[in-house]
């Protein structure tokens, strides 16, 4: 068994309102100094096996797929651990 | 002429569909996304909603359906496709459309009467509009923000393939105020405003500007 992280982001050329909202509401709560905010999504993805290249070559086949839309995301693949 | 109306677990809109398809003269075949079986229609009315509860992203869970296994190389082949709201947003994820359809610019769920303006009344389902003609669609949704790189946009822009504007405010942030898009062909289109909502005096709030749509098809069957 091992755990393969996908995480999910939003390209840079698309507007993410949600991140702003998050950065207005930063300094209202006292944080200071944090200039912007993006949110993504993050997958764990536990694969039967060990996490080696073809296992994680499938979980980038999975993200491709299904976990992002590649029109409009970026995603990044790596083994936990 | 047979328009399937397609009905994914968490879809509102399909009766509203089969029932402005049947006020038009067209009768409304109910599809079940579970189905490989597109029942012999001569055209698709993928309706809004949430479906499979909009689960990952939009549209991104219904895009692998049966039923969309069936869909996707018929809208190839040319089969006329309409996509509403949660219609258009699988539209995209299924890559039948270019782009995708973000989160509200503003973060709110909108729901209100809509200035739309048509621009392309070439494509199946735009037929009975006049190029420019400016009409008033309910829309209700909060993901809707049409987006897309630059080089998908500027292709759409010379191609004619902007087939529906806000007009007025834009409701979501859509880039150009992109209200709706069609293929190359002309015989998939998708647009977050409802026109299934707006075909009876009695309950279209903003009037009955959406039969122009189901007219368009019907007549578009009927000639062929």
């Amino acid at each position: 068994m091992a755990r393969v992280i996908v995480d999910v982001m939003l390209k840079p050329e698309i507007l993410d309102p949600q991140g702003q909202a998050i950065a207005r509401a930063l300094p209202r709560l006292g944080f200071a100094g944090v200039s912007d905010v993006r949110q993504g999504k993050r997958f764990e993805v536990e694969v039967e096996g060990p996490a080696d290249e073809a296992a994680i070559a499938e979980v980038r086949k999975m993200a491709e797929t299904l976990l992002a839309n590649t029109v409009i995301e970026d995603f990044v693949v790596r083994v936990e651990g | 002429m047979r328009v399937g109306v397609v009905t994914f677990p968490g879809t509102l809109d399909d009766q509203d569909a089969a029932r402005a398809l049947r006020l038009a003269g067209a009768e409304a075949v109910p599809l079940w996304h579970a189905d490989h079986d597109l029942k012999g229609v001569d055209a698709v009315f993928l309706p809004g909603g949430f479906s499979y509860g909009d689960y990952l992203r939009c549209g991104a869970i219904s895009r692998f359906a049966p039923l969309m296994t069936e869909l996707v190389p018929a809208a190839q082949a040319g089969l006329p496709v309409l996509g509403t709201c949660n219609g258009f947003q699988i539209l995209c994820e299924a890559q039948l459309l270019p782009g995708a359809l973000v989160r509200n610019a503003g973060l709110h769920y909108v729901c209100r009467d809509q200035g739309i303006r048509v621009d392309n009344a070439t494509t199946a389902w735009t037929a009975d509009f006049s190029e420019g003609q400016e009409i008033t669609l309910p829309v209700k949704h909060g993901e809707g923000r049409y987006v897309a790189d630059a080089g998908t946009l500027a292709e759409l822009e010379s191609s004619g393939r902007v087939v529906f504007r806000y007009t007025g405010s834009n409701p979501n942030g859509s880039l150009n105020d992109i209200a709706g898009i069609t293929n190359e062909a002309g015989n998939v289109v998708g647009l977050m405003p409802h026109p299934e909502h707006a075909v009876e005096e009695l309950t279209g709030a903003p009037g009955v500007d959406g039969r122009g749509f189901f007219s368009s098809i019907v007549r578009k069957l009927v000639d062929a």
